[in-house]
């Protein structure tokens, strides 16, 4: 596999580390303490083409690559996990999915806007009683004369409080299977925020990405137009899995970002920090513990890479899936940042565990790559299934 | 209508800072950035583009290495590159070097409605002479330190600043301008500029491009047409305590002091 950057990419990575390091790293601290949603550097990123960048320019995006993409959320985590996960979200989970599946004139109406940032997505899948749980959905689309009517809700849903788009998943059919059991079978949706019937509920108060707008979504006889099923009729839980294969890689990204900024904070940080007259850094448990992370963090960046290529090669026309890839990657990422974050804040000793340094919020932030998009265990269910089919 | 942005490549100071033993920079051994005021040059002609629509060409001389620098300014915006580069134009000064990029700036073509950009000075030399140098052999009205500037039609009212105040000149074009960091905030490139700054333009000026230029001759262009001789590059010692006069004939000592230094 070949992991050379292009000189685009090479410049794509430049760009992205000055922005981080100007506009997104100066904020970070405020989002996570005041639960600030970043909403001036979403428009920024709209303007520089980072709310589109994997898409072509025909739909208005800004014609780059998924692995361009990936370092985009990578570079923004290392400062500012919230940052990244509003990239993420909003990409992966609601460009993507209308770019793989919209009608023409679907993506007409939404990929620009998304792609400008003048619209930001989202996604609705969990509810409070099911989540990769198929058949435990319980929001309902009902076909009425010229309508889809919704009803039900969705929680933990990313971006949801400043979203204007959001796709979501609803059942729409019950059929009967092999045995004559019913099984319920989803469809995917447009919703748009200003439609009648649907509301966002409370935000949630969280350990980590605490700027994240992550709330609930209420449809109470939502009406919208027959237009906006997303993909095929009953075929919207294979949907959701598709495009969350590739939300994986975006979270996988962020987790990788967020271990290599706390890395970078630690190596600053061990330097100049002085205990029995020397450096810590001059400390064999330091130069050990520093080595180990930077081994573990760098084959954690090979898979997210090698996941990213995999998917431009499905980009690209390839008749290829990148679920196992995009799978691995998550799940070693993710327990790669809990595990680095925790060991570069014990480097930091007391001074770590205050918010003085943004060590602390570098560790709570990275705990819910664990978690969403798929836990690390429905990850090891996705790969396993695909060992042992 | 055009805007011709002079740029350089220098080296990254806030990097490894390396001299060669002659007593100049071994800039060879350094990491390079765009000069800092040269990309509020081009930012103000970005901002021009922004308002009127007209072409940004961005203009460098130095070695093959610095397409790299251009192509990252066609990524901010710019629509047209041009490397001046030959071994004949190596080891210019700051006159060599105005006769040079005016050739250049001169084949580029300016215009009745054209504005010539140039960052302040290089964080290299800090001379701060190549771009009045250029207006001069261009026969260009020229406005340097330019914080701000307001076009109406083809007068530019540029506000200069000065070390204790400003003025306000107004000036038609074509013109020169030479920009300071307070004129605007440099913008960053852009993704869609980086995936297609390799398909833009981009021409390369050789010595045989420009040598019908009467500009071009042989002593005065590169080492052989640069009157200035670097003896040596160092860096300053640093300044010891002052002596503070105390007493009501303060004046009177300081008087003394001064003589006994023979300054009076």
């Amino acid at each position: 596999m070949d992991f050379t950057l292009s000189k685009q990419q090479q410049m794509v990575q430049k760009m992205y580390r000055e922005f981080a390091e100007n506009e997104v790293k100066p904020l970070a601290k405020k989002v996570d303490a005041e639960e600030y949603f970043p909403k001036e550097t979403v428009e920024k990123m709209g303007k520089l083409g980072m709310m589109g960048i994997y898409f072509p320019t025909e739909v208005g995006g800004a014609g780059g690559d998924v692995l361009s993409y990936v370092m985009a959320v990578e570079e923004l985590s290392k400062v500012c996990g919230t940052t990244g996960v509003i990239v993420s979200a909003h990409t992966s989970l609601c460009a993507a999915p209308i770019y793989e599946n919209g009608t023409p004139e679907q993506k007409e109406k939404y990929l620009p806007k998304l792609c400008s940032g003048e619209w930001l997505g989202a996604f609705g899948l969990t509810e409070p009683g099911a989540g990769t749980d198929a058949q435990g959905q319980q929001t309902i689309a009902k076909e009425e004369d010229d309508c889809w009517v919704l009803n039900g809700s969705k929680i933990f849903i990313t971006n949801a409080g400043f979203a204007d788009v959001f796709i979501v998943i609803a059942v729409t059919d019950t059929v009967l299977d092999k045995r004559g059991r019913p099984t319920k079978l989803c469809s995917a949706f447009i919703v748009e925020r200003t439609d009648p019937g649907f509301s966002v509920g409370k935000a949630e108060d969280k350990m980590g990405i605490r700027g994240s707008s992550t709330c609930e979504l209420i449809f109470e006889d939502c009406r919208i137009p027959k237009d906006r099923m997303l993909g095929v009729r009953g075929k919207g839980f294979q949907l959701a899995m598709a495009t969350l294969d590739g939300g994986r890689i975006g979270i996988a990204s962020q987790a990788l970002g967020i271990a290599e900024g706390a890395l970078d904070e630690t190596i600053a940080y061990v330097k100049e920090r002085k205990q029995f007259g020397r450096s810590i850094s001059a400390f064999q448990n330091t130069q050990f513990e520093l080595a180990e992370m930077k081994a573990r963090v760098d084959a954690a960046k090979y898979l997210v890479y090698a996941a990213a290529q995999k998917k431009q090669q499905a980009m690209d026309g390839a008749k290829v899936r990148y679920s196992v890839e995009a799978a691995e990657a998550k799940l070693v990422a993710a327990r790669t940042a809990s595990d680095v974050t925790r060991r570069c804040l014990q480097l930091f000793g007391g001074y770590g565990y205050t918010r003085d340094y943004p060590i602390e919020r570098m560790m709570r932030d990275a705990k819910i790559t664990e978690i969403y998009e798929g836990t690390s265990e429905v990850q090891m269910m996705v790969i396993s299934g695909a060992l042992l089919k | 209508m055009k805007a011709i942005v002079c740029v350089k490549q220098v080296p990254d100071t806030s990097g490894k800072v390396s001299v060669k033993p002659d007593g100049t920079l071994d800039r060879a051994s350094m990491a390079t950035i765009t000069n800092p005021d040269d990309l509020n040059a081009l930012e103000a002609a970005l901002k021009l583009k922004d308002a009127t629509g007209c072409e940004v060409v961005v203009v460098t001389m130095g070695p093959p290495p610095a397409e790299g620098m251009l192509r990252e300014l066609l990524a901010r915006g710019a629509d047209k590159a041009v490397l001046v580069s030959g071994r004949e134009f190596g080891g210019s000064d700051t006159f060599a070097t105005s006769q040079i990029l005016a050739a250049a700036v001169n084949k580029i073509g300016v215009g009745p409605e054209d504005v010539v950009f140039c960052g302040r000075q290089a964080i290299d030399g800090d001379t701060a002479q190549v771009g009045p140098q250029i207006a001069e052999k261009l026969h260009l009205p020229q406005v340097t330190y330019v914080a701000d500037i307001q076009k109406d039609g083809n007068t530019l009212t540029v506000k200069r600043m000065l070390e204790d105040g400003y003025m306000m000149v107004k000036v038609q074009t074509p013109c020169l301008l030479t920009c300071i960091k307070e004129l605007n905030d440099p913008r960053y490139m852009s993704v869609n500029g980086i995936f297609t700054c390799y398909d833009k333009p981009m021409e390369v000026f050789d010595y045989n491009a420009l040598k019908d230029d009467p500009l071009i001759e042989v002593d005065t262009i590169g080492l052989k047409g640069s009157p200035t001789n670097v003896f040596k590059s160092f860096t300053p010692p640093q300044k010891g305590a002052g002596t503070m006069l105390k007493g009501d004939d303060v004046a009177a000592q300081l008087a003394g002091v001064l003589v006994k230094k023979h300054l009076i």
